[in-house]
């Protein structure tokens, strides 16, 4: 079972993979958007990591529901409402029980990734976030270490794809053959989850 | 560049706006720009806000008869709600308040998110989205057209309309009008630098352009060889005449993107003056300047609006802000 210092470990993880990839992060940003994704996140998760520390709250619901509160005070951009909501509507779905099974997570983050795609009507394939998030949240039911080779699948295959949604979409069809900024910052979120098992 | 260091690039330029303009209450740590002398009872506020780096855009354009507020971002990053909200509280009268929101993705998320929150709060909101950059196609397949240079027009058009005293509804819907009467093209003759990478945010060689920049560097229709300033003007005005046919005259924004000098600037304009009489379009009113701009980017704008007499009165009545300033 996966109890409130799983869920901060899982934050804390978070930061670490966003610190070590943000010069990451920029350039695949700079490429298709404006080279801003690293700095965002790196500035959200900074502060998530300070809230958690200060506010110490007790079930995973109250975790991701705070680090989702805070990613939208902080970060800005579109990455920030995007984020924070994927985090929120994850904890929200939790409840307020002291500890989730693996199966639990996984249902509670397909509706995070549900309002994801909601508040920024896109589906799978527009070359989005989603196109990690989705196929990881599918892998999630089977183990950790599944959902994080899911995301890292996601995100590289989000090369060839054409942008559709957000700033990328401007391209048009010069947005094929880069790997999508939001995907790869969603695979690194993944990935944290996994190291967070481990 | 000109900094510190990249990370308080936006409070050490708000320290410095405040600074200078006593008459703004410039809350650096919240990062809310508001006239000092708001709320005026009975008048709607208008506020706007979006990432930094387009100076003066749009704190520059806190004052009297256009923004009651403003809300700056990290440097093309648009504000988190929390900033709107804390601007919405500190202009509105009663009377409500206007959402001033240029068309991109993170830019309608977080004000979307600050409509609700504010309304929660007892705040009446309306919001108005800019989108006029013809550059990019409206379609189901993009994030829609994108808000640059028409965002000066409705800004001082509505802002204009809210100081007269109209109610909400009214400033709402002229500020729709004067979206959707104006249209923009941009070009960009080099990249932009922003300060968290240090170096150009797209590589866009020396002797090339790109015709139909976004005021982030955002690539446009397509890049060619360097071309005249008359070539580009040739090039600017047709492609707004495809997507807007003025029926009386308009107001011309020659708008610099950071970079270029006024010189080059007004001489690009007497280039799009030719070409609009060329086309037969007259134009009531012309400004040239850097307005809406993206950082270091060397380049420039057209924006045409097409006028109809109550728009041009509203654009006429007196404006006193740091950037733009008549008749007061």
């Amino acid at each position: 079972m996966l109890d409130a210092a799983f869920f901060r470990r899982w934050m804390t993880a978070t930061a670490s993979a966003v610190d070590r990839e943000a010069a990451r992060l920029t350039d695949l940003d700079s490429a298709i958007g404006d080279a801003d994704h690293g700095a965002n996140l790196q500035r959200g998760f900074t502060a998530v990591t300070a809230v958690l520390e200060n506010e110490a709250p007790d079930t995973p619901g109250a975790v991701l529901a705070l680090a989702g509160r805070q990613l939208i005070s902080t970060v800005g951009g579109a990455s920030g409402p995007l984020y924070g909501t994927l985090l929120r509507r994850t904890g929200k779905a939790l409840g307020d029980r002291a500890e989730v099974s693996r199966e639990e997570l996984a249902t509670a983050l397909g509706e995070g990734a549900a309002a994801v795609a909601q508040l920024g009507g896109a589906v799978a394939g527009d070359k989005t976030m989603l196109d990690a998030l989705l196929p990881a949240v599918e892998a999630l039911g089977e183990s950790f270490a599944a959902a994080g080779a899911a995301a890292e699948a996601g995100a590289l295959a989000t090369v060839p794809l054409q942008a559709r949604k957000g700033r990328a979409s401007y391209l048009g069809e010069r947005s094929i053959g880069h790997q999508d900024p939001g995907a790869t910052s969603s695979a690194l979120l993944i990935g944290a989850l996994q190291e967070a098992a481990a | 560049m000109l900094i510190n260091v990249a990370e308080t690039v936006v409070a050490d330029a708000l320290r410095g706006m405040a600074a200078a303009h006593p008459e703004l209450t410039v809350d650096v740590e919240n990062r809310v720009i508001v006239r000092r002398d708001a709320p005026f009872a009975g008048k709607v506020g208008l506020v706007s806000g979006g990432g930094s780096g387009h100076e003066p855009l749009h704190g520059g354009f806190v004052g009297r008869g256009m923004l009651a507020a403003a809300c700056p971002g990290e440097v093309f990053t648009s504000p988190v709600p929390d900033q709107m909200v804390r601007a919405a509280a500190a202009v509105d009268s009663g009377a409500g308040v206007l959402f001033v929101v240029k068309n991109y993705t993170g830019d309608v998320l977080n004000f979307d998110m600050a409509v609700e929150l504010a309304e929660d709060e007892g705040v009446q909101i309306a919001k108005v989205l800019v989108d006029d950059d013809v550059a990019v196609t409206d379609s189901l397949y993009t994030a829609g057209r994108r808000g640059t240079g028409a965002t000066l027009f409705v800004e001082k058009i509505a802002g204009a309309a809210a100081e007269e005293g109209a109610p909400l509804e009214r400033v709402e819907a002229i500020a729709r009008r004067v979206n959707a009467s104006s249209r923009s093209f941009g070009v960009a003759l080099s990249a932009c630098t922003t300060p968290a990478k240090g170096g150009p945010t797209f590589d866009l060689p020396p002797g090339e352009l790109e015709l139909g920049v976004g005021i982030h560097g955002e690539p446009g229709r397509e890049r060619r060889a360097m071309m005249t300033s008359r070539e580009i003007a040739d090039f600017a005005v047709d492609a707004v005449l495809e997507d807007l046919e003025p029926t009386s005259p308009v107001l011309l924004l020659v708008n610099g993107m950071g970079a270029t000098p006024l010189l080059e600037l007004y001489g690009f304009n007497a280039e799009v003056h030719r070409v609009l009489a060329e086309r037969r379009v007259p134009v009531a009113r012309t400004l040239v300047g850097n307005y809406v701009t993206s950082l270091d980017m060397a380049g420039c704008s057209v924006t045409l609006c097409q006028a109809d007499e109550e728009l041009l009165r509203l654009w006429d009545a007196p404006v006193n802000t740091p950037a733009l300033r008549w008749g007061c």
